[in-house]
């Protein structure tokens, strides 16, 4: 007892200034929090079919309950959500799988992860084969929009981030100048132009009857845009790996490709993984503005929803909601690049 | 006997500053000569220029019958038979002191996982650090980090060897180490063009040394000779000064 009271006169109390933030603090946490907690548990009401059932004051979570396969899964036909999940369950299955496998295996997988399966995984959500039913992309939407245009930005992005990284310190001024001025358009414009021009201005200048469908131009404009970002990111790791390792890869014989292959790149990604996952992460938070082309991710669903007449005024539900999802796909990412840190760091 | 190393009045410039002026230097095969001079006189730079990790700008570079100049594939053919040691190791930290040796074998000489790791097994027996292959140059002491560096080079089988200050950066207890794997080598009869303070090592296996003073190459002798009857002022003073 006395050692408890001792802990904490030392680490609560120990001057007045370090008593006085203590007990500020937590009147602050009384005041928020358990009303807080009243709101979303205590008084919230779970059950019911409408709006009429929450009249406990708290939140009704009815409404994320009812609009729930909407959040996840947009417009898409409610028979065929299976081809949506699918695929994701295979993904989530293989990154659990990935970490109990041999480093031959993990190759194959990794493999098959970013080239065949996305593809086939496009195949199945768009349909129109096999007797699957089509559904357009217009029809995608809601978190399941969202993961798609994030992972496959990501997939895009990174690599030519690399390249663009590598083209501003290439000693060829058409390539060097060429990868200066793209960085910098890119970076010089906001996210929400880049996909009016992609969603709405791109068409109207390509040849009459061509068509590119919308969600294929927001994913490269995206990717453009975040590309950018990545190659400067990529660029300071760039700069931190020593001349001599330059040096001793050229006198090995290594040409330049090879030399960045396995000499480089590896130490300059691995010291800037902290900042690709924070691109990463600003990418997948900057999905939402895709409303401007009349795209609606998981935070587009949510504002469709809350306009519903039979649902006014659930706006507050549906941003907790939304915000709760985005912290925990934010937060694995951030873990997962921590833990990717720690096991490079082990085996150096 | 024949030059396999020949450089005709190569200058070269940093900016303003003239690093190299109208050197001539030749190295005969299984030759080792040995280059010393007080810092900033162009040593490191000239060796550095026989496998074109500098560039010069004026005169004539001939290794073993290829002429260095924009041609990327005499170069790359040049750098597959010239293997460097360098003062910071420059090891591959990331990549365990085996895979640092094979590397260059199987993605530059084509050779299959097994023979490559042979071949390194056997140069890292001859550097005596066989029993420290699984581990990351991070791990090493110093000097077992420039013997790995050295084994590395010697992967290649190049035909000469390349050391810029081997022992400069070392602690005074290592480099003993590293000096008796270059008398072996050097035993061995590789070419060798050594860039070093160690005027032990020059006395007892080289066949000539140059010395170098403000880009110029002031004195070029037999071993014995530039001990005994050094001619120039300059080499009298960095001599008494050294030794």
């Amino acid at each position: 007892m006395n050692k408890t009271l001792n802990y904490i006169r030392e680490k609560f109390f120990s001057s007045p200034i370090d008593a006085f933030l203590t007990i500020s603090i937590s009147y602050l946490i009384y005041l928020t929090i358990p009303p807080l907690l009243d709101w979303m548990f205590i008084s919230a009401t779970f059950s019911g079919e409408s709006k009429k059932e929450c009249v406990s004051g708290g939140a009704c979570w009815v409404f994320v309950k009812i609009w729930f396969n909407r959040f996840l899964y947009g417009m898409y036909p409610n028979d065929e959500v299976w081809r949506v999940n699918l695929p994701f369950g295979i993904l989530v299955v293989s990154i659990i799988v990935y970490r109990f496998l041999n480093e031959k295996y993990k190759k194959y997988l990794f493999l098959f992860l970013i080239i065949p399966f996305p593809i086939l995984s496009l195949m199945l959500f768009s349909g129109g084969f096999l007797g699957l039913m089509p559904v357009e992309t217009r029809e995608w939407g809601g978190l399941f929009l969202t993961l798609v245009i994030s992972i496959f930005a990501i997939i895009f992005c990174f690599p030519l981030g690399v390249l663009l990284a590598m083209g501003r310190r290439s000693n060829l001024p058409v390539v060097r100048y060429f990868s200066v001025g793209f960085i910098e358009f890119w970076r010089g414009v906001p996210l929400i132009t880049v996909l009016f021009m992609a969603g709405v201005m791109f068409p109207l200048l390509l040849p009459a009857g061509t068509n590119m469908d919308k969600l294929v131009r927001v994913i490269i404009a995206i990717t453009l845009f975040e590309a950018a970002y990545m190659a400067e990111v990529v660029r300071g790791g760039l700069q931190a790996v020593g001349r001599g390792q330059y040096d001793a890869s050229k006198a090995i014989g290594m040409g330049y490709w090879k030399s960045h292959i396995f000499i480089i790149l590896p130490q300059a990604l691995k010291l800037v993984i902290p900042g690709i996952a924070n691109t990463f992460i600003a990418l997948f938070k900057d999905t939402p503005l895709v409303f401007v082309v009349g795209l609606l991710e998981i935070l587009g669903m949510v504002n469709l929803a809350k306009t519903n007449p039979a649902w006014l005024g659930m706006a507050t539900e549906g941003y907790v909601f939304v915000a709760l999802v985005y912290w925990i796909f934010c937060f694995a990412m951030s873990r997962y690049s921590l833990s990717i840190e720690e096991k490079l760091k082990t085996t150096n | 006997m024949e030059n396999i190393i020949q450089l005709k009045q190569v200058n070269k410039w940093y900016g303003d500053f003239h690093v190299l002026k109208d050197i001539n230097f030749e190295v005969s095969e299984k030759e080792k000569v040995v280059i010393c001079g007080p810092s900033g006189s162009g040593k490191s730079t000239l060796i550095r220029c026989i496998n074109r990790l500098e560039e010069h700008q004026k005169g004539e570079i001939i290794v073993d019958g290829m002429t260095l100049d924009e041609n990327t594939k005499n170069i790359s053919a040049i750098r597959s038979e010239v293997g460097m040691v360098f003062q910071q190791f420059n090891l591959f930290p990331h990549l365990s002191i085996l895979e640092n040796c094979t590397l260059a074998q199987i993605w530059v000489k084509k050779k299959t996982k097994k023979e490559s790791e042979a071949l390194a097994m056997d140069y890292l027996k001859k550097v005596q650090i066989d029993d420290q292959a699984a581990k990351f140059p991070g791990q090493l002491s110093g000097g077992q980090q420039q013997r790995a560096a050295i084994a590395r080079a010697l992967c290649m089988e190049p035909k000469i060897m390349l050391f810029d200050e081997p022992t400069s950066a070392l602690d005074p207890e290592m480099i003993k180490e590293v000096l008796d794997v270059m008398v072996d080598l050097a035993k061995g009869g590789m070419t060798m063009c050594v860039v070093t303070h160690e005027m032990g090592f020059a006395k007892e296996v080289a066949d000539r040394v140059v010395f170098m003073d403000e880009g110029n190459i002031v004195e070029a002798k037999k071993t014995k000779d530039f001990f005994d009857n050094p001619e120039n002022e300059r080499t009298k003073l960095f001599l008494s000064q050294i030794l």
